[in-house]
């Protein structure tokens, strides 16, 4: 058995390295060490994978003790079952491929070596977060990663617009962070302990309502980190961030932490009906909410963005149904199609010498044929198209949501449709028609097309390779759905009427969009300017909270009353040293005056008490 | 009391007793009120001295050799004193042309 530490410990060593060499190391040096690291890390896991004896029995690796209170214990322990294999696979394969396309992407950007440490650093925490045997290490790399999003949004600092999103991404996780540390926390006062199997061991016999809030609390974690509703806004915020840091954090991997903590937990779950449905309903209202907002964007990656959030509460919708291994399904099959599509973007991007909005490309089919070949690929895994991945782990979770209850299945399906839409909406505007940004559009190098190719065959092939509710089916049972080649039918058709739509709308008659979003008006500019939450919340939360700050605890408290009392006390010890500095006169005789009188003093009133005995 | 008495037990210890805080108010009140550094200097000496005498004065009535002891510490320290001070005395002359001690006052200020 290899050591499992090594996994996560490699990309650190790359880390350390690069963050403090970096700046002295030539480019090559830079490239081989990130790159080797991560890649080296996905041949480990591939090692692991391929060793017999953790499919059966799940490897768990104790290395030291770290927190020990009484009966009270955290150990820094490891584990890989087939949940934690699935997602080393995902976070190191892809974690390579985007590695190996940032070389390209990144080649002529400053502070080079920066962004290689903070995606090895984030690579470090992310495994750790997979590997994790207990939550308190789970929290760890799950702060771990926030952090990195953090660095990495902001990577452009001198951009002010990059460092305000990288705050509120960091803050609006902290709210999230919260509720899991309470989770934590009546996890610890109401079993003991924070070991995964031994806390999944205990759950069934637990009471309803303790195993209800601890879930609904992690829920809370859960949206923060996986950006659902309330806590979605940051992540379109976070496109500031370079495009491989999109592709990598902000679609593929640590935006389904949130996915992938309510799976391993799912022993909580399964015992707390009512967190369940509310998983479910905030997915689904995600998935509705954010499709209809991404219908309506021009930024590439705004568009991409709140497709990762309608996508997320898709896998919320499969977790909150009980399909478990759907949700997990749809993880892996969107961490392809996904990343292929940013990455796209980013090619996309590069090809017209960084501009964004997609009123100022078009006709890129005849410049960046590779581009457009693989995006195609993805678009498709996303729409459903059939026996694309996204097919697969789509229909997995609706047939799990009719089973659940048919309206959700409806309301998915309706999704499923704007989805294809608003992907092939970006397809079209951005490879057909004539192209009309400035300069002269360019493919990308093939650093930057091989990991293209790579994901848009996983995009394609990678539903019917890799089967993970088969591969998952010792640790959540499959349930067959009846009437399940109808419903498949239903959704295969509103991907393709999706698609079929946003053909005629921007290929066949252009004039269309316009016309439609004229005739919606004030309802089209308020899903334009997205239901204007961010401006909701800036009222409802940050302007009181500023108020309160500057008024009741700048001005009131701090200045008020902690000023006050310093300065006070400063200012008495003045006055109080101005009458005792009369005494310190210098004046010798006068001392020996106040000596003279001290002992005379002394002696009389040793005499009034009666003398020495 | 009487004089034949007297002859006989030696001198009363009171009187020793007397002379001894007689001396230290002396020394006391020289020390306050004069002004010459010198004066002041030989009123510590006076005080010193005026201790000494009831240590004697007190070893001798409780027949105890410890008195003694202290008095020869405090001859000890006044000697020394005496070292020290006249030569500081002697570099404040040089220095400054005066022996008033209200005007040694560098350090006030």
């Amino acid at each position: 058995m290899q050591n499992l530490w090594l996994i996560p410990a490699l990309p650190f060593i790359g880390f350390l390295i690069n963050g403090i060499f970096g700046r002295k190391l030539p480019k090559v040096a830079i490239n081989a060490i990130a790159v080797l690291s991560v890649v080296l890390s996905f041949g480990l896991v591939v090692g692991v994978g391929l060793s017999s004896d953790w499919g059966t029995n799940p490897v768990h690796q104790h290395y030291f003790t770290w927190i020990k209170s009484g009966a009270f214990e955290v150990g820094w322990d490891f584990a890989v079952d087939k949940l934690t294999m699935i997602m080393l696979m995902i976070v190191t394969g892809i974690g390579s491929l985007i590695h190996i396309y940032a070389t390209g992407y990144m080649a002529h950007e400053e502070g080079y070596y920066r962004f290689f440490a903070y995606l090895n650093l984030f690579m470090f925490f992310m495994l750790n977060l997979v590997l994790a045997a207990n939550y308190l290490i789970l929290f760890v790399g799950w702060e771990g990663v926030g952090l990195c999003s953090y660095l990495l949004i902001g990577f452009y600092f001198v951009k002010k617009s990059a460092t305000t999103a990288g705050n509120k991404a960091f803050i609006v996780n902290r709210i999230g962070d919260f509720g899991f540390s309470l989770a934590m926390f009546l996890i610890v006062v109401s079993f003991g302990t924070l070991d995964f199997a031994k806390v999944f061991e205990a759950a069934p016999g637990k009471s309803v309502e303790v195993l209800t809030a601890i879930a609904m609390l992690m829920l809370l974690g859960a949206t923060g980190k996986s950006a659902q509703i309330p806590l979605y806004v940051w992540l379109p915020d976070a496109m500031e961030g370079p495009t491989p840091v999109s592709a990598l954090i902000h679609a593929a991997t640590m935006v389904t932490a949130g996915v992938y903590m309510c799976s391993r937990s799912a022993a909580i779950f399964t015992h707390a009906p009512a967190a369940m449905e509310l998983v479910a309903i905030i997915g689904l209202l995600t998935a509705v909410f954010a499709a209809t907002i991404g219908m309506t964007q021009y930024d590439i990656k705004k568009v991409f963005a709140y497709s990762t959030v309608s996508q997320l509460g898709y896998m919320f919708l499969g977790v909150g149904v009980g399909a478990f291994s759907a949700g997990v399904w749809h993880l892996m099959t969107h961490a392809f199609f996904k990343a292929l599509l940013f990455l796209g973007a980013g090619s996309v991007i590069h090809a017209c010498h960084g501009e964004q909005d997609m009123r100022h490309m078009g006709g890129l089919r005849k410049y960046a044929p590779w581009t457009m070949g693989t995006l195609a690929c993805a678009s498709l895994a996303i729409a459903g198209f059939p026996f694309t991945s996204g097919f697969f782990s789509k229909d997995a979770i609706l047939g799990a949501a009719f089973a659940h209850a048919p309206w959700m299945f409806w309301v998915g399906v309706i999704t499923a449709g704007m989805t294809a839409f608003y992907v092939w909406r970006a397809f079209w505007m951005t490879f057909w028609g004539e192209y009309k940004g400035h300069g002269h559009p360019h493919e990308s190098p093939w650093s930057m097309l091989g990991p293209l190719v790579v994901l848009a065959f996983l995009s394609i092939a990678g539903g019917f390779l890799f089967n993970v509710p088969k591969i998952l089916e010792s640790m959540f049972p499959i349930k067959e759905v009846e009437g399940e080649m109808t419903l498949t039918a239903i959704s295969v058709t509103f991907g393709l009427l999706g698609i079929g739509i946003s053909y005629y709308m921007y290929v066949v008659n252009t004039e269309l969009p316009g016309k439609i979003a004229n005739s919606l008006g004030g309802f089209y500019r308020l899903v334009y300017d997205k239901y204007r939450v961010d401006e909701a919340y800036d009222t409802a939360v940050v302007q009181p909270l500023v108020e309160g700050s500057t008024t009741v605890l700048w001005h009131g408290v701090d200045q008020g009353v902690i000023d006050g009392i310093v300065n006070g006390v400063g200012h008495q010890s003045k006055g109080i040293g101005g009458v005792l500095r009369r005494i310190q006169s210098g004046n010798i005789r006068s001392y020996a005056t106040w000596v003279a009188v001290g002992a005379v003093a002394l002696l009389i009133a040793l005499g009034l008490g009666g003398g020495v005995r | 009391m009487d004089p034949l008495e007297m002859m006989k037990n030696g001198v009363p210890e009171t009187f020793y007793l007397t002379l001894s805080a007689m001396l230290f108010a002396i020394g006391v009140a020289g020390f306050m009120i004069r002004r010459n550094i010198i004066t002041v200097f030989m009123c510590i000496e006076l005080m010193l001295n005026a201790v000494n005498l009831s240590f004697i004065t007190f070893a001798h009535q409780h027949k105890q050799v410890s008195g003694h002891l202290f008095a020869f510490f405090v001859m000890v320290v006044a000697a020394a004193e005496a070292a020290v001070g006249l030569a500081i005395i002697l570099t404040v002359f040089k220095n400054r042309s005066t022996l008033n001690i209200d005007e040694i006052n560098t350090l006030k200020n």
